[in-house]
């Protein structure tokens, strides 16, 4: 029986020239990566054990995004640990002050990640790089402390899910509200321990970035990865972005599958998750009026070049409504400086924005936009559990940046046809 | 190992920003982390917590992020053990490797809040019938988890050189 994309890169990775799903291997690691709140427990384990050196310095990415600009003396002790660990080991790739960039928008950005690779990050949207036809996935500080100690770790060959998807895009629809539709099909579990793999003319007219936001929720879905096809697309964002030589898998025809989904994107219109679940998935139009006081657009999901831009095209010479606090955030400086250089910077600060530096900051409650009791945001992130932008009764709806864009201006949540 | 302890029912998804909120992730201290632990769903769930008390999760146990701070945090407490009809794959991962006990079986409709169980985690549950672990993970608990074996790693190739 032939292999998956995912069962091919493991296979390679673990020198064999076959496995199947269940099967577990230990695979060689491309990349190990870590951000300002795990990479201090990896560290911990680090001096547990003993090790005296990362088995690879080139192969370690730390990203220092999360807490920073730096929220509290707690965790900018964490950032100071970081860069001595840095210096003593001969890391290099180090992201951090004017560099630092949303960690899954920056390492394809920069480069660092190739079709092909096995990339672990202590990060649970590692899974982003899916997007590029390779495998990576989330894990824990100490298994990350292993890969980087090893350059190896032990995995179990997912079963694979395919979604083939057809059909032309409406207006305003993009991957983010077809990943929100699959995770309402299938539900927060509908993919545990599953690789969601996507193909079919709907997947080829897609732009990168867009990719990159699918790939990026297959854990909202459960799942260990996300991942596509390499196309014309993937080779020249690889060209433009890299210079490392890398290999293209492809699936067999005759791989093995759990299940098949079939998806017309053509009937998709913008979805909203409603709280407190990813997969509490309605279409933006049948909601009604809920008020809002918070907008986020942002996010290693949305705060790409092309969501920068959708969300300028409907805020262009508009106006945030008066009560809402609209927070936009360039995922990384070279998306930031973009932004700058095709005027959106400038549409947004007309509109009554607030423009943030590069963090994960109020996506994860951590800073730079919490939310207060009974306060209700929408936002281009990735989860809406309780709690998640700040006080316990807050509430989070997830989008993508039309109908985050167009629900800042009415101050209440809104299908982007509407504000046009 | 046989665990006797107190029940505290959760119910299905709990995720790990309510195990432990990230706005508390800037500490690594399992004593600080463990005072938060499941904070939004029940603020006093910390002070009210025994030494040995088990928690009782329906599907998807310990979804969304990696923080290794969730299982970190519920370990801090004195539970020893989670079981839950289903586990999120990283949080699962995370628990083994922090010595956090887990068991996949379906009793939460079985099981009163706050009733005394007794559970042999070792011979896959007793009396409470739990999926078995997989063998592969059993063997990396019996090397003393993850970071124990790649310690013996290190020393052996030390002594190589």
């Amino acid at each position: 029986m032939g292999m998956t994309i995912t069962e091919k890169i493991l296979a390679a990775h673990a020198g064999k020239d076959y496995v199947e799903c269940g099967e577990i291997i230990e695979a060689k690691l491309d990349l190990c990566l870590a951000n300002d709140i795990t990479a201090p427990l990896s560290l911990e384990e680090f001096d547990k054990v003993g090790a005296r050196r990362v088995f690879d310095p080139e192969k370690v990415v730390f990203v220092l995004d999360h807490f920073t600009p730096n929220k509290d003396i707690p965790s900018a002790e964490n950032c100071k640990r970081i860069r001595e660990f840095s210096k003593k080991y001969g890391i290099r790739h180090v992201y951090d002050g004017g560099a630092c960039g949303i960690e899954h928008a920056l390492l394809p950005e920069e480069g660092l990640v190739v079709p092909g690779d096995v990339i672990i990050g202590a990060d649970s949207h590692t899974c982003t790089y899916g997007a590029l036809g390779a495998f990576s996935t989330g894990v824990g500080s100490t298994d990350l402390t292993y890969g980087m100690v090893t350059g190896k770790n032990w995995f179990k060959v997912p079963e694979s899910i395919k979604f083939h998807c057809t059909g032309t895009w409406q207006k305003w629809v993009t991957g983010k509200d077809l990943i929100l539709h699959i995770i309402g099909m299938i539900g927060v579990d509908g993919a545990l321990y599953a690789s969601m793999e996507y193909d079919g003319e709907a997947i080829t007219a897609l732009s990168m970035d867009s990719r990159f936001a699918i790939a990026n929720m297959a854990i909202e879905a459960g799942a260990k990865n996300g991942i596509f096809k390499v196309d014309e697309k993937t080779l020249a964002y690889v060209k433009n972005h890299s210079k490392r030589p890398f290999v293209i898998f492809e699936s067999d025809t005759d791989a093995h599958y759990r299940e098949v989904f079939e998806i017309d994107v053509g009937k998709l219109d913008s979805k909203v998750a409603c709280p407190s679940l990813p997969s509490n998935v309605k279409d933006a139009r049948e909601l009604g009026a809920i008020r809002i006081d918070q907008v986020v657009i942002g996010s290693c999901t949305n705060g790409r070049i092309e969501d920068l831009a959708i969300a300028a095209t409907i805020l262009k010479n508009k106006k945030v409504a008066s009560d809402v606090r609209c927070i936009i955030i360039p995922a990384t400086p070279k998306i930031y400086r973009e932004s700058m250089r095709q005027g959106y910077l400038e549409i947004f600060m007309e509109a009554g924005c607030i423009i943030s530096p590069p963090t994960c900051g109020p996506c994860l409650g951590g800073h730079m936009g919490i939310l207060a009791k009974g306060e209700k945001a929408i936002a281009t992130t990735n989860r809406n559990f309780v709690g998640r932008m700040g006080h316990p009764e807050s509430e989070v709806f997830l989008s993508g940046p039309a109908v985050a864009a167009a629900s800042a201006i009415r101050g209440s949540i809104t299908h982007p046809s509407e504000v046009e | 190992m046989k665990l006797k302890g107190r029940v505290w029912k959760f119910g299905d998804n709990i995720d790990t920003d309510v195990i432990i909120p990230a706005r508390y992730l800037s500490s690594t201290d399992p004593k600080i982390l463990s005072q938060h632990c499941m904070e939004p769903l029940d603020p006093s769930f910390a002070e009210k917590v025994r030494e040995g008390d088990i928690i009782i999760g329906g599907q998807n146990f310990g979804c969304g992020s990696s923080r290794e701070h969730a299982p970190i945090a519920i370990s801090a407490l004195g539970i020893p053990l989670v079981i839950a009809k289903s586990f999120a794959r990283i949080f699962y991962r995370n628990a083994f490797n922090k010595g956090l006990a887990l068991l996949e079986a379906d009793i939460f409709d079985e099981i009163e809040q706050g009733e005394e169980i007794e559970v042999d985690v070792a011979a896959g549950g007793g009396e409470v019938k739990a999926k078995p672990i997989p063998p592969f993970m059993v063997e990396l608990i019996n090397e003393g988890g993850l970071i124990n074996y790649l310690r013996k790693k290190l020393e052996e190739e030390d002594e190589k050189i």
